[in-house]
């Protein structure tokens, strides 16, 4: 395939993906083509309009080895990648948004145990939108990080 | 430039705290400078970390994995130097702004700096880069809560310590 090809096959993609897994109700599919999103294995769900995004316990994510607690850092990329797919599900955005800045408070420890997000899409503009995402475990009212991210959209 | 390890005498430790967390093994995170002053890791490019698949370029997440490990490392080097203590700081907040897209296949440089350290709270900002620090990827600032070293498992401990621990 030349590389031309290639781009363009690439660009139609997202659009093509969105559209398959809004159809299917399956947005694992589009977890599916980002390394990143495997790396740390997050899973997705949609109950009615409203996605709740899964991060189940791996030993591969843990910072700090003697709480055990999540990387911090990995929990912020958890959050961000939601809200990405957030984005692309409600704005059906025609390529994969892009973060402008990202601003996370960790209230309580992430143990060692599944962990989930919910995004909420405060304001979407022409270019920017921006976004609120929601991080608990055990109790949703008991959050464990909260961030808020604004992101270029196509 | 190329200085020597040496030359900064927190290497070592900067280096074994990095290596103490499992997720920056998983990224081969690397610490190539670590003083009371600063931080300097290094985050080598692969294709399991790509957020945006149409251009191979790393996820966000990456990035703001880097930085936290990098403020975080120079927080205990900090405290280390001015208190001769080992103490471990949980982030309260990180917020960073995305300048540009790291080039894919290159590996991305994290600068971290702790300015200042108060009673409690301890705060960092972070660069990372590729081909310049001056041509940034990304910059953060963030704030971390110091605990007691008391809370500093004594196995953590003898892990940080390394050699030096007696």
């Amino acid at each position: 395939m030349s590389d031309i090809q290639h781009a363009s096959s690439a660009e139609l993609n997202v659009k093509e993906i969105v559209k398959k897994a809004t159809e299917l109700n399956d947005f694992s599919h589009l977890l599916a083509h980002v390394p990143y999103a495997k790396f740390i294995g997050m899973e997705v769900v949609r109950f009615g309009d409203e996605l709740v995004f899964q991060l189940p316990a791996k030993d591969e994510n843990i910072g700090n080895p003697t709480l055990p607690a999540i990387h911090g850092g990995v929990i912020a990329g958890f959050m961000e990648m939601s809200a990405i797919v957030q984005l692309m599900v409600f704005m059906q955005t025609s390529k994969v948004p892009k973060i402008v800045d990202f601003s996370i408070d960790y209230l309580r420890a992430g143990y060692h145990r599944d962990t989930f997000a919910e995004c909420k899409i405060t304001r979407q503009g022409r270019r920017v939108a921006n976004v609120n995402i929601n991080c608990w475990q055990t109790n949703r009212k008991s959050l464990i990080a909260t961030a808020r991210a604004h992101f270029l959209i196509e | 430039m190329k200085v020597s390890p040496g030359f900064f005498p927190l290497t070592g430790l900067a280096t074994r705290f990095v290596d103490q967390l499992v997720q920056c093994r998983r990224l081969q995170l690397k610490v190539l400078e670590g003083s009371e002053h600063h931080v300097l890791i290094e985050l080598p490019y692969s294709t399991e970390l790509i957020g945006y698949p149409d251009t191979g370029v790393i996820h966000g997440g990456v990035i703001t994995t880097l930085m936290d490990t990098a403020s975080g490392s120079a927080v205990v080097c900090s405290i280390f130097d001015k208190f001769n203590s080992l103490e471990l700081s949980p982030t309260l907040d990180l917020r960073v702004d995305y300048m540009k897209p790291a080039q894919p296949h290159k590996s991305v440089f994290g600068f971290a700096e702790c300015y200042k350290l108060s009673s409690s709270i301890a705060f960092t900002r972070a660069i990372a880069y590729q081909d310049s620090i001056d041509d940034p990827i990304a910059h953060a600032v963030g704030s971390f809560m110091r605990i007691s070293p008391d809370m500093v498992g004594d196995e953590f401990r003898r892990a940080l310590m390394g050699d030096e621990y007696e």
